[in-house]
């Protein structure tokens, strides 16, 4: 772990405390600055940038504070897409919490429904059977995959380089046909359950992966050759958004912002869940921490993945995919149609769900955005009594205004799409 | 993750455990310390001080809908509300938790705004839906709600707003 020491690192305590970047101002007060202006030569103007900006992915809105070109101080507001989330997780089952929780960051839900499912089997007690736990890591290893290729996209398309738009679009769609075909969606899979997977893997899958995986290489290697190494790629991103190791601690950014800023830490490989400690992979870090890196951190993360996956096919065990303990897991399709207890069964599981032991647990995985985790609370019902998501683009949306400092507006536009913020996951 | 204390919360041993000075507990193996609001963040800056250099949650629970549920260590008192943090260590690879009462006459708690400067959006979060003010905190305002909501809608006795439907010609219960 290296810790760049400079002159600036001495007092990042202060800088990112003392409000010369964040602009710390309600609506009313922004509205009324303009007649209240106190000192005429005061230049600065404050405007407004989304919600409805196509650059700023979904709905996230900042209101800027500009001195001509530049930015001086600024604020994101995020909220609206605020559904409470968490309140509904409350009326919901155990069973049914998954399909609540994947909607939150919506580019890779399997690992929304990955961190609930594991916090509620660490309630429970129970572990989830090898060939259950091989396709949670092989599912969100291909998520990971799709979630970068679909940052290439959006990251190539604000910078100006429409064409990778479409590239990584296609891309993540191969990913997503193959989502469907293994889970019966593309998106909000509700696939990983409390227990483990809700299906297991259809014939023929192993040879759609591979006809996928194969051409991959080549365009990623497409995308060196049209970005990384291009000039004008590199004047747009190098040095922009700056963001030091003490900083991104400070602020509790995680994911590849951390990693930019050539701090070597994935919870993968720190705190390893599932089982990946029993496969080798790379964590990609940067050096400068700025744009430049997070697009390379991402693109490599992409090869990285691929590399676990192959090392996937080759371990998957047989077994069984979800855990055979009757009071979490309903009988399968089959004996409904000729038993009436599994038809109760299945009723009751569905109906009233399957009780979870008092106590309160936290767990997180490394989501392609940082630590996701999830707090959960139960009070001995078949209901959350409390679900916490700790998304990782809410947290890591904190650094925008300190990356922006200083910056021209133009700017702004490739900062905010180098952190890749999901506002799904943002507002819950 | 070790698996010690799992499926039972050793809170309520003979001799209860003590660092930093205050109680603490295991919750299925992970590391919890019940610090009063008082010595909230001088737990907080030895933590610090012991290689914790990231919060990495802030959030809390109203538990006043299920006091009778709640494990807690010999001395600490329940009250309504909790904020719960969550700190991670890099060189030791860890987690620890502090879980702070907060009464519901005084919904106050100190900010770790001054340590963790990342902990702004996630305190104003609980304060937007718990309604616990941290005091400290630069911007105590609403953020996923509009500035002029009323009511805190995470709290337990908010309702969720749900709108009665008619089935026709079902039998009325």
């Amino acid at each position: 772990m290296t810790v760049v020491e400079n002159q600036d690192s001495i007092d990042y305590h202060a800088r990112l405390r003392n409000g010369r970047a964040v602009l710390r101002m309600s609506e009313v007060e922004a509205a009324q600055r303009g007649e209240m202006l106190a000192d005429e030569n005061d230049e600065t103007m404050i405007i407004n940038m989304g919600p409805q900006h196509p650059s700023t992915h979904g709905v996230l809105r900042l209101m800027l504070e500009l001195q001509g070109e530049q930015v001086v101080r600024s604020k994101p507001i995020v909220g609206y897409l605020h559904t409470g989330m968490e309140k509904t997780a409350e009326d919901l089952t155990f069973l049914q919490g998954p399909t609540n929780v994947t909607r939150m960051d919506y580019a890779s839900p399997l690992f929304n429904e990955l961190v609930f499912s594991m916090a509620v089997e660490e309630l429970l007690g129970i572990e989830v059977p090898e060939r259950g736990q091989w396709i949670r890591m092989l599912m969100c290893e291909l998520n990971r995959m799709s979630s970068h290729l679909l940052f290439q996209a959006t990251n190539g398309m604000d910078i100006g380089a429409v064409s990778v738009m479409i590239y990584g679009w296609r891309d993540r769609e191969e990913l997503l046909r193959l989502f469907e075909k293994i889970t019966g969606v593309r998106m909000n899979h509700n696939y990983i359950r409390p227990g483990g997977v809700a299906a297991d893997l259809p014939d023929g899958w192993r040879d759609d992966l591979l006809r996928i995986l194969e051409p991959l290489p080549g365009r990623l290697d497409d995308l060196d050759v049209l970005l990384t190494g291009q000039n004008i790629w590199r004047d747009r991103l190098q040095g922009v958004g700056v963001i030091t190791t003490q900083e991104a601690i400070d602020l509790g950014a995680t994911g590849p912002i951390l990693r930019s800023t050539g701090y070597d830490w994935d919870l993968r490989r720190d705190l390893p869940y599932l089982h990946y400690d029993q496969v080798d992979f790379d964590v990609v870090v940067g050096t400068f921490g700025d744009c430049f890196d997070r697009y390379a951190i991402r693109l490599n993360e992409i090869r990285e993945s691929m590399k676990i996956v192959y090392q996937i096919l080759e371990k998957l065990p047989k077994g069984d995919y979800k855990v055979q303990d009757k009071k979490v897991t309903p009988p399968p399709r089959a004996r409904i149609d000729e038993s009436m207890e599994a038809l109760i069964h299945h009723f009751k599981l569905y109906t009233e769900g399957y009780k979870v032991p008092e106590g309160e647990v936290y767990v997180a995985v490394e989501s392609p955005r940082g630590e996701l985790g999830c707090y959960l609370v139960s009070d001995g019902t078949s209901k959350p009594y409390r679900m916490h998501i700790r998304g990782p683009s809410f947290v890591n949306l904190q650094c925008l205004p300190h990356m922006m400092a200083d910056g021209l507006i133009a700017d702004t536009v490739a900062v905010i799409s180098s952190v890749d913020p999901i506002m799904g996951e943002v507002d819950r | 993750m070790s698996t010690e204390g799992r499926g039972e919360q050793v809170g309520l041993a003979a001799t209860p455990e003590v660092e930093f000075g205050v109680p603490r507990s295991w919750a299925r193996g992970q590391k919890v310390l019940h610090p009063s609001r008082d010595s909230y963040l001088g737990v907080a800056g030895a933590l610090y001080a012991a290689g914790y250099l990231m919060c990495v949650d802030v959030t809390a629970v109203d538990y006043c809908a299920a006091k009778q549920h709640r494990v807690l260590p010999e001395g600490v008192l329940p009250e309504r509300f909790e904020v719960v943090a969550g700190f991670i260590s890099h060189s030791e690879r860890g987690r620890v938790r502090l879980r702070v009462q907060v009464p519901e006459s005084d919904p106050t708690c100190p900010s770790l705004w001054e340590l963790h400067a990342g902990v702004e959006a996630l305190e104003r979060e609980v304060f937007d839906l718990f309604g616990i003010t941290f005091g400290g905190h630069p911007d105590m305002t609403r953020i996923l709600m509009p500035e002029n909501w009323q009511g805190y809608p995470l709290r337990k006795d908010y309702s969720l707003g749900r709108i009665p439907v008619q089935f026709k010609g079902a039998p009325s219960s």
